[in-house]
């Protein structure tokens, strides 16, 4: 899926007759056809984990591999790639178990196509562990493959023969045969049934859980050749970018498109129906320009003269709602979860904490801003698009052009950054709407960054208060915390103004510290925008006031931090969420995956052991720390921050100690979470999303700011915690974020005696020494 | 119509003067490895160098590159620089998504052309306009540091 390195780079690659076709050209393995695993794996749908996702996995080699006769190992990855390394590190599996050498390897990029490659939802950090064992029954699947037809060859027993290194080799006589040289033949044979399959041992492993790898895609994109939704090329192609209404469920009320004709360059203008609210993944509707060029295109949508029916939420007012979320968070809600009796503790008296929080909307802003590219013509859609979710992508469009679903291509490109924005495919279908005006040829439709931030499906904002008593030995003996914030549920349906089972379980519910007396609740609230997922979703602020107020009741006990939480989490055990409330539980097997307290103590103590705490640090200096589970993975974060006397924030170092389970790929776990101590300080130094009069405030990226490097910790150390004991594998790309924020905080008041309760810090902090 | 002298290639356009260069490299001369960001010079996404210059593509008009040499990440591995810089980013694994990386590798290699031997401060300034938000800046620095160290043997 790269083009040439010359600059008369071409089209040919993205030939609207066969993305594989390159791979069916290669021969031998791949071969179309529905088989036997297909219909075993519908008996064995359970509810958890990669069972428990729409049409869940597959393991068939005929799917995923191919072998040519040049020994070139094709394998087709079917998740997207967007900097988490997953083509990369699903080929490493893939390859150890074929025994293939890494040089040989090749990845090609599955269109959507979930009947075929199974789930290819890429979220909620499952693509490794979900996909981890099934590959590996792949490759061992091929291996052995390989290894009955150098047999058959050789006409000597199957057992005699080993495939290693990207060759058969017959023991008692040396022989060997390449894999190239074996690929026809093995391609026709059967494909071993699963109880069959001989795993290789852990200490066999030859790329799992190593470092010996290189990124796939590294050389292509520092040599620019990598090719991400932007870039696909073809011949006589228009690109359009399009006027939306300004707020959520608005409307076009009329529109001159004079001026806007006049442009050089300038094709036509199209009117785009909007959905009503909710509006799930459907365009919000508005003005396309379409044009020869993108530049023509966003002069001509600067000519457009609009006018706007603004509709219910014209009233979107971020400084009004933070106080209508305040007073909602003063008073009782919805109960989620209870344990004893805090009002009967706080009636009591004695010392009583209590803190709100604030944590305001943010936008992915991936550094691609949306961009798709469709072509229609005789009743079929292909696309070209960075999309982390294909399939419904492919549903989408056919609903909305009105053809079968298997009359609709869908291409998946690189993702320049997801975080969450390209699970919806609104960009895309804006994308086939306008093909289909303009039947034979290629239309792109590009976001620039101001319509990325002002038409996001934005992180939620919300409202943490929470209120805690100290009993007479300074331990916390009551816990009252109230959730207030708008739901992602309000895109896929009637309003349910309060958070849905999904979000509750991101570390609101789900949250295991032991506390004798304990009320959680969830007043309500009503969405005025699109809210969706943001790289660890709601994590994010429960994850901050949790961890902020355990710091703030462990100061106001007079009380080390690192002690009064480890006490807090009480003895080493396993939870299982569903007895908190969470019936979620990341779509995992509780059994499988409880909540594993003694885990969580692991990393707040390989953390702060790695960071030093309780060394001496100067006044403007200070260690903070945070824990917290996530996507079924365990992180602790030590952040040592200096405070400068104007308030500069310098973060010297982050220790980050992360338990996943087992370890795929340690080099991407390392990258993984060091972009996520990043992130995690952008969130929560300098990003904020605001509204008034329903309109985002902010346009582009100098007041829509994000991380930096001057921002970035001068040393990111990430330490692997490996548990006792067989784990299952965790998640990867969203765990280390949640954290990060109330380490800050906590730094901050170890540094300066400040405590930090709203977010984006910003220049909170220019008047410290003063205070 | 104007001549671009674009990748040591004179390559006539058919586009306004005011075009930013941005598109006319992506979108009328077809070279892909010039991303877009922001559109406004924030991000550095669009970085390519005009007679050796990190310049934003994004708000540069096409016209004011007329009679300059403008040279992209497409062609930076002729360039010995570059291709130090290039292979650095390799070695420390710093791309994540990538997107950004083009541009980051661009202004890291006008960087160490001006400044063979830039320290933190100098490369945090140098490099703050640039935004990765998959968050690879400790790699970026680094990896500037690996190069640094390598053109410097390579002098010696």
């Amino acid at each position: 899926m790269t083009q040439s390195n010359s600059d008369d780079f071409a089209v040919a690659n993205f030939s609207r007759r066969g993305f594989l076709k390159g791979v069916v050209a290669s021969g031998a393995l791949l071969i179309a056809a529905n088989w036997g695993w297909r219909n075993a794996f519908a008996e064995e749908k359970k509810a958890y984990g990669a069972d428990g996702m729409a049409h869940g996995w597959v393991d068939d080699p005929k799917v995923f591999l191919a072998l040519g006769a040049d020994g070139l190992v094709t394998f087709v990855c079917s998740r997207s790639e967007m900097g988490q390394g997953v083509r990369t590190s699903l080929a490493m599996v893939v390859a150890d178990e074929l025994e293939a050498d890494w040089a040989m390897m090749r990845v090609v990029q599955a269109p959507g196509d979930e009947q075929r490659y199974g789930n290819q939802d890429t979220d909620g950090s499952r693509s490794m562990r979900h996909w981890f064992e099934p590959l590996r029954r792949c490759g061992a699947a091929a291996r052995q493959m390989l290894e009955q037809a150098a047999a058959e060859r050789w006409q000597v027993p199957v057992d005699e023969c080993r495939a290693r290194e990207h060759k058969v080799v017959h023991v008692p006589s040396g022989r060997s045969l390449g894999y190239g040289e074996l690929a026809e033949a093995a391609a026709a044979l059967p494909v071993p049934a699963r109880d069959s399959l001989r795993l290789k041992a852990p200490e066999q492993f030859r790329y799992i859980g190593k470092e010996s790898t290189r990124a796939i895609d590294g050389a292509d994109i520092v040599n620019g050749r990598a090719v991400y939704g932007l870039d696909p090329r073809f011949e006589n192609m228009l690109y359009a970018v399009v006027a939306r209404p300004p707020v959520y469920g608005g409307k076009l009320k009329t529109v001159d498109a004079g001026a806007a004709l006049k442009v050089m360059g300038v094709v036509r203008v199209v009117e785009i129906a909007g959905s009503p609210i909710p509006s799930e993944y459907q365009p919000l509707g508005g003005v396309a320009v379409v044009a020869s060029n993108t530049w023509a295109a966003i002069k001509g949508r600067e000519a457009l003269k609009l006018d706007w029916d603004d509709g219910a939420n014209a009233v979107y007012d971020s400084a009004a709602y933070r106080q209508a979320m305040s007073k909602a968070a003063k008073a009782p809600g919805k109960v989620v979860r209870e344990a004893g009796d805090v009002e009967a503790v706080f009636a009591k008296g004695g010392r009583l904490v209590e803190a709100e929080y604030y944590i305001p909307h943010l936008a992915q802003a991936p550094m691609e801003p949306p961009v798709a590219t469709a072509y229609f013509a005789d009743g079929a859609c292909e696309v070209w698009a960075p999309s982390q979710a294909p399939q419904v992508t492919r549903e989408r469009i056919a609903e909305r052009l009105g053809i079968p679903f298997d009359q609709v291509k869908v291409n998946v490109t690189l993702l320049g950054g997801g975080f969450g924005r390209k699970s919806k495919p609104d960009f895309i279908l804006e994308a086939a709407v306008l093909a289909k005006e303009f039947p034979g040829r290629h239309v792109r439709v590009q976001w620039t960054r101001q319509d990325d931030l002002q038409h996001s499906y934005f992180h939620t904002v919300s409202v943490e208060y929470l209120r805690g008593a100290l009993d007479a030995d300074g331990k916390p003996s009551a816990w009252l915390h109230r959730s207030v914030a708008p739901s992602i549920g309000a895109l896929f349906g009637p309003d349910p103004r309060h958070e849905n089972p999904i979000e509750l379980g991101m570390g609101f519910v789900s949250m295991p510290y032991a506390l004798p007396n304990l009320r959680l609740e969830n007043p309500e609230v009503a969405a005025h925008t699109r809210v969706g997922w943001y790289r660890s979703v709601s994590n994010i602020p429960h994850a901050f006031a949790v961890q902020s107020f355990i710091a703030e009741l462990a100061a106001a006990a007079g009380r080390d931090h690192r002690d009064f939480l480890l006490e807090l989490l009480g003895p080493a055990r396993n939870i299982d969420p569903h007895s908190l409330g969470d019936t979620w539980n990341h779509g995992e097997s509780p059994t499988l995956y409880p909540i594993d307290t003694g885990r969580l103590r692991a990393v707040v103590e390989e953390a702060t052991r790695q960071a030093g705490w309780g060394k001496e640090l100067p006044q403007g200096r200070g260690l903070g720390l945070a824990v917290h589970y996530s996507f079924v993975t365990y992180v602790a974060v030590v952040l040592d921050v200096e405070v400068r006397d104007d308030g500069t924030l310098v973060v010297h170092r982050a220790d980050m100690a992360v338990d996943c389970g087992p370890q795929i790929n340690p080099e991407r776990i390392r990258s993984q979470m060091e972009g996520a101590c990043v992130m995690g300080l952008g969130n929560t130094v300098v990003s904020e999303i605001s509204f008034k009069d329903g309109r985002v405030q902010q346009s582009n990226l100098h007041d829509y700011q994000v991380a930096r490097l001057p921002l970035a910790p001068k040393t990111v150390a990430v330490h692997p915690v490996i548990p006792a004991g067989e784990v299952p594998l965790g998640g990867v790309g969203e765990p280390g974020v949640p954290p990060v924020g109330p380490a800050l905080a906590n730094a901050i008041f170890a540094a300066t005696g400040k405590r930090i309760r709203e977010l984006p810090i910003r220049n909170q902090l220019q008047n410290w020494r003063k205070a | 119509m104007i001549t671009l002298n674009l990748n040591g290639k004179d390559h006539s356009l058919d586009v306004p003067e005011e075009m930013p260069l941005l598109w006319a490299i992506r979108d009328v001369a077809g070279y892909s490895g010039t991303k877009f960001g922001c559109g406004m010079g924030l991000c550095g996404a669009c970085t390519v160098h005009v007679d050796g210059q990190a310049t934003r593509a994004c708000i540069t008009p096409v016209g004011l590159a007329v009679g300059k040499k403008v040279t992209t990440l497409e062609v930076l591995h002729a360039d010995p620089v570059g291709q130090v810089v290039q292979q650095a980013w390799l070695e420390l694994g710093v791309a994540q998504c990538g997107y950004c990386q083009g541009g980051q590798i661009m202004t890291a290699t006008a960087l160490l052309k001006g400044n063979p031997n830039p320290d933190d401060a100098q490369i945090e300034t140098a490099m703050a306009g640039n935004v990765c938000r998959c968050g690879t800046y400790n790699r970026i620095r680094a990896a500037i540091h690996v190069a640094a160290g390598k053109l410097k043997e390579g002098q010696a």
